[in-house]
């Protein structure tokens, strides 16, 4: 069998294995469904809100939410538990398992979210400009912000807690600059600029052209923009756990 | 039944194997060569580099010079190809347990590749070895320390390896587990596994391995078989006796004694020279009247081997 076949699996087994102990269990899918709905409504409820122009942020902050919500704790907690060594001593390599972390974050953000949309898409009759690059969001936002997860895993400790504590810190600060609250079309100057600093923004932004067909940036900037930061976020996480893997931690 | 690739080639080759963590040398220019079907015990007191040295072999751990191949294919070069003539299992039993223990060893099967009929049939005959049929379909979570250990085993031997590498596999466990342990590496010895394990436990080595290398301070200060090693520090013997009645430590005061000490209910005289020590302490034993409940002359032994290698003498 050739390599990249053996690779292709390892990263199969992997996605399994984190989908199977760490994602679709109850409390963690209770959680997945319960905090979308939390969030909409300390989103929309009181508020005199346009659903239709707000709808695209609230999606993407779900999919940013669930896409990285469980895979900054999978590193740390198999270091813990001493599971990781011996997924390293099985036969895949770094990057298998920085993938196959990823993809199973990803799976999860997509599986969530698609619940979301289509539950909030039938109560509200959220219209849909394009399903191509709905889906096209869907994928690269889910696989962008799974690799944030994984990238946020790759820091040396064994504390689970550390690093929910980094998550946290990189992650809520995002939300408020990334067209959400305030949609980008009516930003300007400095604060425009600084959201396009966020990769959320620019999921946020391709929702807008799927959904409401009302997009600040075109539709393959967008694209562009979140497969640079999925390269970027697989290419850090591998630099730091080989490091790990240099210095034995 | 497992059949080796790669016959008249040493399983295992390291070579100047080196690694520093900041300003600590843990392995300093470590070289072996395992020939295959051999059980090879690499012995040495805690912190000696037994581990360190384990985890780059496996893979684990990017060592900072040197190089290793299994079954001829280099680790750092091609890990994955590597991995696959291995079974690896890690200090401390490390297996998932939110998963049952079947589920542990059908998922270690998939990384191998296994077809579903393969997984089961062979899972099926692991858990059956290791008594663990019963207790197949609980979570691991449920176990003791010696299940788990067997569990940990059961994953890494699940492909029936050429290669099996074993850190501290029986330390903290009961003795059927232990048993069992010990059992289930001379089964796969004998199914044509080379096994390289890490131990501290001196009379496990003695009693498994074929070779020896005892490691101190990141050194290897010997590599030999465990008769031969015990040969080379045949000089220092003891006679154990135990007495009807307490006796004054002058008793054993003679020419051939360096020194004696009680030890439980006996007395331990330390010699260099047998059968001189115990005509004097018959003698002493019938001038004082004594009557003598046991007597025995001690083996050179492995410990000794490994005390004084490690100690620096």
């Amino acid at each position: 069998m050739t390599d990249w076949k053996i690779f292709c699996r390892g990263i199969v087994v992997i996605t399994e294995k984190n989908m199977r102990i760490y994602y679709f269990k109850g409390p963690v899918v209770i959680f997945g469904l319960l905090f979308p709905l939390l969030m909409f409504l300390t989103f929309f409820i009181g508020r005199d809100l346009n659903l239709i122009s707000f709808f695209p942020g609230f999606l993407g902050m779900m999919l940013f939410f669930t896409a990285s919500s469980v895979g900054p704790l999978i590193t740390p907690w198999e270091k813990r538990e001493k599971t990781y060594e011996r997924l390293v001593s099985l036969p895949v390599i770094l990057e298998s398992i920085i993938i196959g972390d990823l993809l199973a974050g990803a799976i999860f953000g997509i599986v969530i979210t698609t619940i979301v949309f289509i539950t909030c898409a039938w109560l509200f009759s959220i219209p849909v400009a394009s399903a191509g690059l709905l889906g096209l969001g869907f994928v690269l936002g889910s696989i962008a912000f799974a690799a944030l997860g994984t990238l946020l895993a790759s820091p040396t400790t064994d504390n689970p807690s550390n690093i929910m504590m980094l998550s946290s810190l990189v992650r809520l600060p995002l939300i408020f600059i990334s067209g959400i609250f305030i949609p980008l079309s009516q930003l300007t100057g400095p604060f425009f600029l600084l959201t396009s600093l966020s990769p959320l923004t620019y999921l946020v932004d391709l929702f807008h052209a799927a959904l409401n067909d009302n997009a600040v940036y075109p539709p393959w900037a967008d694209a562009l923009v979140l497969v640079a930061v999925i390269v970027l976020f697989v290419v850090c996480a591998k630099t730091i756990q080989k490091r790990n893997l240099v210095k034995g931690i | 039944m497992l059949i080796p690739e790669h016959y008249g080639m040493d399983a295992i080759i390291a070579r100047n194997l080196c690694k520093s963590f900041g300003p600590v040398t843990a392995v300093d220019d470590v070289s072996i060569a395992i020939p295959e079907g051999g059980i090879f015990g690499f012995l040495g007191p805690n912190g000696a580099g037994k581990t360190t040295t384990i985890r780059m072999i496996t893979g684990v751990l990017i060592p900072d010079a040197g190089t290793v191949q299994i079954l001829g294919t280099d680790v750092q070069n091609d890990p994955i190809a590597a991995k696959l003539k291995m079974g690896v299992i890690p200090e401390n039993g490390t297996v998932y347990s939110d998963l049952t223990a079947e589920q542990n060893i059908l998922l270690s099967a998939k990384f191998y590749g296994m077809d579903t009929a393969g997984r089961k049939k062979r899972a099926g005959e692991i858990l059956d070895r290791l008594g663990l049929t019963g207790r197949k379909n609980d979570y691991v979570r449920t176990f003791s320390k010696g299940m788990r250990q067997r569990i940990s085993i059961a994953c890494a031997i699940v492909h029936s390896p050429p290669v099996l590498i074993l850190d501290e596999p029986t330390t903290g466990l009961d003795v059927y587990s232990r048993r069992l342990v010990i059992d289930t590496i001379r089964h796969m010895n004998r199914e044509g596994s080379t096994i390289l394990l890490t131990t501290h436990n001196i009379e496990e080595a003695n009693a498994l391995c074929s070779m020896i290398s005892i490691i101190n301070r990141g050194r290897i200060v010997a590599t030999d078989s465990p008769e031969n090693l015990k040969k080379t520090f045949d000089t220092s013997r003891y006679i154990e006796v135990s007495f009807d009645r307490a006796v004054d430590p002058s008793l054993f005061s003679a020419p051939g004694i360096t020194r004696a000490e009680v030890w439980g209910d006996k007395w331990r005289a330390y010699t260099d020279d047998p059968d001189r020590a115990v005509k004097h302490i018959a003698s002493a034993a019938e001038r004082e009247h004594l009557a003598i409940v046991s007597i025995a002359t001690s083996e050179p032994t492995l410990e000794e081997a490994f005390v004084r290698l490690t100690a620096g003498v």
